[in-house]
């Protein structure tokens, strides 16, 4: 059904397959696949670290509308294994394209199709859960059950840490902001633990006034404290928490220092594992641009951004000094957490956006009035 | 927050007649807010002067007003009713107009009315050019460089500023009324002053034109808690300088990066804040410059529209019904999602399909006018369609235009590529046509963008589904595989399309596919791209689909065919008609399905009927849903001529239609079948004939002789009829207007000159007849029925020939089997009773008959349809006792520049009102009040009439001059009330020389025009006297019946004010029927 192109085959461990055409790289990738409901930002999306082992179906059908663009990269690679979305744009309509998303795909070696339908996989990934999957591309002649042999083969996310795939191999500063902005003159050093963190997280970071030094995701305590931080980040990234079984120690003790921390995503499931509280796998997890947070103690609503498949368990908060400060409105899942004695804080959502929207920004400036000193996590 | 617990009692002001700009979707806002605020226990208050309207059936207020939509009246029923709290955002510009008005003169002060929704000087902030401009600056967002002008010296002046093209935009006018894009001076001129006249504070804003930028629409959502949701985002195809109105529009936008989408989403909620809209629904409106992306803001509309109507059928939000929630003290995350149930209302739809929207012109109505478009609205309806790809979604939206299109197609006689240049460039209903010509004849996308300024994303798409048509030419349909009919339907083309490229039917290229197992598909629309599940089944097709949801129950269920997009002749009034049949068979256990393609319609909210699908209403796509739910029945009576033209299709299809059957539609559509009919029940019409030449139709009228009424065979709206007098005219008629030939016969009818024109309606289940009302047209015959002013009860007819009326009517209902409705039109001339037409099917004034009387016809006939007895049903025929209803209608005159103003065959108005009052007079002033042709009460008035009036109108002109009006006149009517002793001054004919008439009517001089155009010979200077006075707004009479009518109206506005009473008080001594 596709407008010509090679052959692609996209295969499921519950043995559904999807035939399409292959509209990147050749190759075949085994992945988990999830859906997410974004209509804009597929580039960001693709190079967003926080992918790692998986592959992303995008539900808006029309894909590669403004083309590609190397200041929309969320870091310096792609980093989804896959893609697999209706129908690629036969061509790219923007002043700000520089490349087409096929062009970007094939460059980038990842493996996408077109020409199936996204809903269907979307409703089976919604009741039976992210699926393990294959994408074979443009490869000839491929069996069904060779595919689903591999994906079947493949390891669960679960119990899994993909940090050391994506972290920076040495330490770097960032210095750009929003926009371009430069670091303001009375900056504040902050660490930032590189999970896989996104460029738009630390551009909002240099914008709200920090001077952001990104080390690898197994820097020790005292790497940190040698920085004389005046605090401390904790950036999003993929896998299993709960397997980043190095990282709990470190930022335990570095919060229980009195050092301001924030966590993003996987750094704030961290945060809350390094407590003692526990995370868990959800079914199909939480990726779009559309999610209402709903933060307890005013009673507002954040459009916010999310991408995760693990969530905090609410029930292990007791006795781990930390307290739910947001909710996810659709299903009640935690969305935010606060330490009621210690100056940290952490957010499963997104507020850097990058694709998505930017209504809990102001979660930067509240980290960095933290920091400063001045007013404790959770007031708005 | 909960709900306000201070305000009981609401008032809720609707938007009154259908007009352009302001249409139906207001009924949908309205409908779905008085629901939603009743539901939270509130006392509502509703007045709309239009009777077609769900909401103003007597059951969903608990008080409807069907007046004038006026602040004199409005304040009236404050008065009476002592509201808590006005909401004035649901009722279109009319609405806050009226409601700024009341705040401004202290009505709502004096009474202790709180506006909600939004306060006064928000609403003055985002409709004041420039306080919204001020505003826009402080937040640093960008304006098209603009200056304000209150008069033509100051236009002059920032002409001077902001330089050629400009954009000339009146302050608080409905859908750009009197605006326009100009390219010269001369065209400057005449905008600036028509704006400035349009504009009720007379101010114009003289704005930089962004010509050929990208336009797009954001939809927006603000509680008060500040929490802020866009429900959805629209991006134009035809780009700035085409009203969004009369653009494709396509959602959500398409050709936005992230960044770009988010700083219009940022900027769309500074401005809700910065406005200060603390509540409520707005849409915002913006330019993008192609070349760099530069975001420029064009206005905002701090109220439900049409585009919030289009972004709720879009997405599944139902905007105006969360505005209304909001209004009262809710907040977005405590109102739930209706149709994931478990979400909140607080999260912004994910949409897993394109959209786009089409929208309906009716130029041939008015064939002087330009059909080039602008800034200032001219369609009268819309289509929508929902498909999985953009190319899906837009032949689906055109072929669900029902402009005989059945995809996305050109012209077949060839045209010189510099003619198709010239209609590529200019932006026009049928542009799109002829950009697939130009893709045709081998034009490139960028030729085509430059020349357009559509955006080459849409264009790639349009370019592939001409070359894939084109390689499906010459092709046989044995030769298709199922692979290539499977990527052609995703593609969104018709069998009707696939059949002509490949030389067959219809018929066979749809057996063909069927054989080939190619269907369709259906999914449901969830706001949420599949990621929850979805509750509700409002569904569109595709052939995307590998596995349908919302399977087909095993109830008993029904199929209602809507009327798609509105046209003139076919709007709202079907609309009411569907919405009662859902609710009737819901009310009997019985699964209501509605089918309709129009966003903007009551019907196509998924709350009133069991299942919705939204499609085009072509044999296609319906026989696809009938096949997949096998209903009980189909119902094709209620929607208009569009689903009666697909009742033979569906029949012979195996399909089960209920209620008259297809032969007796027939019977009454069939010309020689219908004499036939009426000679049995000896009945007589006016003597006619069928021609299948011009020579045929030439020897008819010699054999009837002239005047004779000229039309084609099957038509709604009185399409192409027209009166004509002598043999040249019949000639040049049929030479130019309608080509009569075997398939497409012409009629030819004796037209019966000063006959008085009479509607019924009526119910029949086969063997009883309930007659809802007998209409009598104040306009003498040959005005079409849906532009001529009638009245509940008859005013002159005598006894006996109402019983006559009623006699004939049951005859022919019992002969013709009737099982529904059925509306008769006959002509009395002097005692004579003659059979016009019988439409065995909904009629326009179905609505009307059912307001003015209290029985809903509509939902009787439904039960009648699906089984019960007219016996059963407890109904009595209505005998309107000490009030009189009348209808008026609303004309589109002033939107289309030189088109002529005069009634006729052909209808031209786009809405109605109804006036009630305890006397003729009083109703008939109020219903011209309402229609916006309020009737002086002193001044001069301006008389000139036909011969054959001359006579008649003494009486009328004496009258006026005892009530203290200066006359003035033509001068054959000078003379005739001159002899009659009628002090009269003379006045030039506008080829006597200046000063004349039209120069009075332009300086305003005249309050009131009586002028009667039906013979001949004045046709021209009537015309352009009509016309002026339509631009000029005074009220114009065209029959020396209305005269008379009129001069009774008066006389009851100059000795009281009439009576301001509920629906709900007229109809309870009469012990009226609820409205279910």
């Amino acid at each position: 059904m596709a407008r010509g192109g090679p052959p692609a085959l996209l295969v499921l461990e519950d043995g559904s397959s999807f035939r399409g055409r292959s509209i990147g790289a050749p190759g075949r990738r085994a992945f988990e696949l999830v859906f997410n409901t974004s209509m804009t930002g597929y580039q960001e999306i693709l190079t967003d670290p926080s992918y790692a082992g998986q592959g992303v179906l995008l539900t808006y059908p029309q894909i590669g509308n403004y083309g590609c663009r190397a200041e929309f990269d969320e870091s310096d690679r792609c980093w989804a294994e896959a893609l697999v979305v209706r129908e690629l744009a036969p061509r790219v309509s923007s002043w700000a394209a520089e490349e087409s998303l096929g062009e970007f795909l094939v460059r980038r070696g990842v493996v996408a199709l077109d020409g199936v339908d996204t809903r269907a996989i979307t409703l089976r990934l919604r009741e039976r859960g992210a699926q393990r999957a294959v994408l074979s591309a443009d490869e000839g002649d491929v069996t069904v059950e060779e595919l689903l042999a591999e994906a079947r083969a493949l390891p669960s996310l679960e119990g899994r840490d993909l940090t050391g795939r994506v972290t920076c191999r040495s330490p770097y500063d960032w210095t750009e902001g929003l926009d371009g902005e430069a670091p303001a003159a009375d900056a504040l050093p902050l660490v930032v633990l590189d999970f896989g963190v996104k460029r738009n997280i630390l551009r909002n970071l240099v914008s709200a006034g920090f001077a952001p030094r990104v080390l690898p995701a197994t820097t020790s305590a005292e790497e940190v404290r040698a920085l004389r931080p005046a605090a401390l980040f904790l950036s999003n990234g993929p896998g299993d928490p709960a397997a980043v079984a190095h990282a709990h120690g470190v930022v335990r003790e570095l919060v229980e220092s009195g050092l301001p921390t924030f966590g993003i995503c996987l750094g704030h499931q961290i945060l809350a594992l390094a407590f003692g509280a526990r995370t868990f796998k959800m079914k199909f997890g939480h990726h779009g641009a559309n999610h209402p947070v709903l933060e307890e103690v005013s009673g507002r609503v954040d459009i916010a951004a999310h991408n995760h498949g693990f969530a905090v368990d609410p029930d292990s908060l007791a006795g781990t000094g930390l307290e739910v400060t947001h909710l996810n409105a659709n299903d009640d899942t935690v969305a935010g957490l606060r330490h009621v004695a210690l100056p940290a804080f952490g957010v499963q959502y997104h507020p850097e956006a990058g694709p998505g929207p930017h209504d809990p920004r102001h979660l930067f400036r509240r980290f960095h009035e933290l920091a400063r000193g001045g007013v404790p996590a959770a007031t708005p | 927050m909960p709900r306000r617990s201070d305000i009981q009692s609401i008032l809720v002001i609707g938007s009154g007649p259908i007009v352009i700009g302001q249409a139906c979707e207001f009924d949908y806002s309205g409908t779905q807010a008085v629901k939603a605020l009743r539901e939270e226990g509130f006392r509502i208050v509703l007045v709309n002067s239009n009777p077609a309207t769900i909401m103003t059936d007597p059951g969903l207020a608990d008080a409807t007003y069907v007046e004038p939509v006026t602040p004199e009246f409005v304040a009236r029923i404050i008065e009476k009713e002592r509201p808590d709290a006005l909401l004035p955002t649901l009722g279109g510009q009319t609405g806050l107009n009226t409601a700024m008005a009341l705040y401004e003169n202290g009505v709502l002060e004096e009474f202790g009315v709180e506006m909600i929704g939004a306060r006064y000087e928000v609403i003055r902030k985002a409709e004041d050019r420039d306080e919204f401009r001020q505003a826009m600056e402080r937040i640093g967002l960008k304006n098209a460089s603009s200056e304000i002008a209150h008069d033509m010296e100051q236009a002059r002046a920032a002409l001077e500023a902001i330089g050629l093209p400009c954009v000339v935009r009146p302050a608080f006018t409905l859908g750009g009324t009197g605006g326009g894009v100009v390219f010269n001076r001369e065209e400057f001129e005449e905008t600036a002053q028509r704006g400035l006249r349009s504009s009720p504070i007379s101010e114009i804003l003289i704005e930089k034109s962004l010509l050929g930028w990208k336009e797009y629409e954001m939809e927006v959502m603000r509680d008060r808690k500040d929490n802020c949701v866009i429900v959805c985002s629209i991006e134009n195809l035809d780009p700035m300088g085409v009203h969004t109105g009369d653009s494709i529009t396509v959602a959500p936008a398409q050709t936005l990066t992230d960044r770009e989408y988010q700083r219009m989403r940022d900027a769309s909620f500074a401005i809700m804040r910065e406005i200060g809209v603390e509540t409520g629904g707005s849409n915002v409106q913006f330019a993008v410059n192609p070349e760099d992306g530069e975001l420029v803001v064009i206005e905002m509309n701090p109220r439900v529209s049409r585009s919030s109507a289009l972004a709720s059928k879009a997405t599944g939000f139902p905007i105006a019904k969360f505005a209304a929630k909001l209004a009262v003290g809710y907040t977005l995350d405590e109102i739930r999602n209706d149709i994931t149930r478990e979400t909140p209302a607080c999260f912004e739809p994910a949409l897993d399909y394109v959209v786009v929207k089409m929208p309906r012109f009716a130029f041939e109505k008015f064939p002087n006018a330009s059909d080039t478009l602008g800034t200032q609205m001219k369609s009268v309806g819309e289509t929508m369609a929902i498909g999985r790809t953009f190319d899906e979604a837009f032949q689906k939206a055109l072929r669900g235009l029902e402009v005989g299109r059945t995809g996305f197609e050109g012209k077949t006689t060839p045209r010189s590529r510099d003619e198709l240049m010239e209609l590529v460039a200019r932006p026009a209903p049928g542009r799109i046509f002829a950009v697939h010509d130009a893709f045709r004849e081998g034009m490139s996308v960028e030729e085509v963008a430059k020349l357009s300024g559509i955006d080459p994303w849409f264009l790639e798409f349009l370019k592939g589904l001409v070359e894939t048509g084109r390689a499906l030419e010459g092709r046989t349909l044995e030769s298709l595989t199922a692979e290539e009919v499977l990527e052609l339907k995703r593609r969104g083309f018709s069998d009707a399309q696939v059949a002509r490229a490949c030389g067959a039917t219809e018929t066979e290229a749809r057996r063909r596919r069927l054989e080939l197992g190619v269907r369709p598909g259906y999914r449901r629309v969830d706001t949420c791209a599949g990621e929850f599940e979805a509750h509700t089944p409002y569904l569109y097709s595709t052939y995307d689909a590998i596995e349908d949801e919302a399977p087909p129950t095993r109830r008993k269920k029904v199929v209602i065919l809507g009327g798609g997009p509105n046209r003139i002749g076919q709007g709202i009034e079907f609309d009411y008609c569907c919405v009662h049949a859902a609710m009737a068979l819901r009310k009997m256990g019985i699964e209501a399905i509605m089918v309709n393609s129009n966003p903007e319609t009551v019907s196509t909210d998924f709350d009133i009927s069991d299942r919705l699908y939204f499609e085009p209403l072509t044999l296609e796509d319906v026989l696809a849903i009938c096949e997949r739910e096998r209903p009980d029945g189909v119902i094709v009576q209620f929607g208009g001529q569009t689903p009666l033209n697909l009742a033979a299709g569906l029949r012979d299809a195996g399909v089960p239609i209920l209620g008259t059957s297809v032969d007796a539609i027939d019977r009454a559509e069939d010309r020689s079948r219908f004499t036939e009919l009426l000679t049995k029940l000896g009945l007589q019409q006016p003597e006619n004939g069928l021609a299948r030449s011009a020579d045929e139709a030439l020897a008819i009228a010699d054999r009837i002789g002239y005047p004779v009424l000229v039309r084609p065979s099957y038509v709604l709206g009185g399409r192409a009829m027209q009166i004509v007098y002598d043999e040249r005219d019949l000639a040049r008629y049929l030479e130019e207007a309608v080509t009569a030939s075997p398939d497409h016969p012409v009629l030819v009818d004796r037209f019966l000159e000063t006959a008085i024109e009479v509607d019924v309606d009526c119910i029949a289940d086969g063997s009883e007849v309930l007659l809802g009302a007998v209409m009598e047209h104040v306009e003498e015959a040959g005005i079409h029925s849906g532009d001529s002013t009638c009245v509940i009860p008859p005013i002159t007819l005598s006894e006996a020939l109402q019983d006559e009326i009623a006699a004939a009517t049951r005859a022919l209902a019992l002969e013709l089997g009737v099982v529904g409705l059925m509306n008769v039109q006959y002509a009395v001339q002097g005692d004579r009773l003659y059979v016009l037409e019988v439409n065995p099917r909904a009629s326009r004034t179905v609505p009307y008959v059912a307001k003015a009387t209290g029985v809903p016809l509509a939902s009787l006939a439904t039960r009648i349809m699906a089984g019960a007895p007219l016996s059963a049903l407890g109904a009595e025929e209505p005998k309107l006792v000490g009030r009189y209803a009348v209808k008026a209608p609303a004309f589109p005159f002033s939107r289309f520049a030189g088109a002529r103003a005069d009634l006729g065959p052909e209808m031209r108005s786009t809405g109605e009102v109804m006036g009630v009052d305890v006397e003729f007079g009083m109703a008939f002033a109020k219903a011209s009040e309402a229609a916006y042709r309020r009737l002086p009460t002193e001044g001069r008035v301006f008389v000139s009439v036909k011969d054959a009036d001359k006579k008649g109108i003494v009486p009328v002109c004496r009258d006026l001059v005892d009530m203290g009006f200066s006359l003035v006149a033509t001068d054959g009517t000078w003379r005739a009330l001159r002899e009659a002793d009628v002090p009269c001054e003379r006045v030039n004919k506008v080829h006597e020389g200046r000063p004349h008439v039209t120069d009075l009517i332009k300086d305003r001089a005249i309050d009131l025009i009586v002028n009667t155009p039906l013979g001949k010979v004045t046709r021209h200077d009537d015309g352009m006297i009509r016309t002026e006075a339509y631009q000029a707004g005074i009220p114009c009479i065209t029959t020396l019946s209305a005269a008379v009518a009129a001069v009774q109206g008066i006389r009851a506005q100059r000795s009281g004010r009439g009576t301001v009473r509920s629906l709900q008080e007229y109809f309870a001594p009469i012990g009226a029927h609820p409205v279910s």
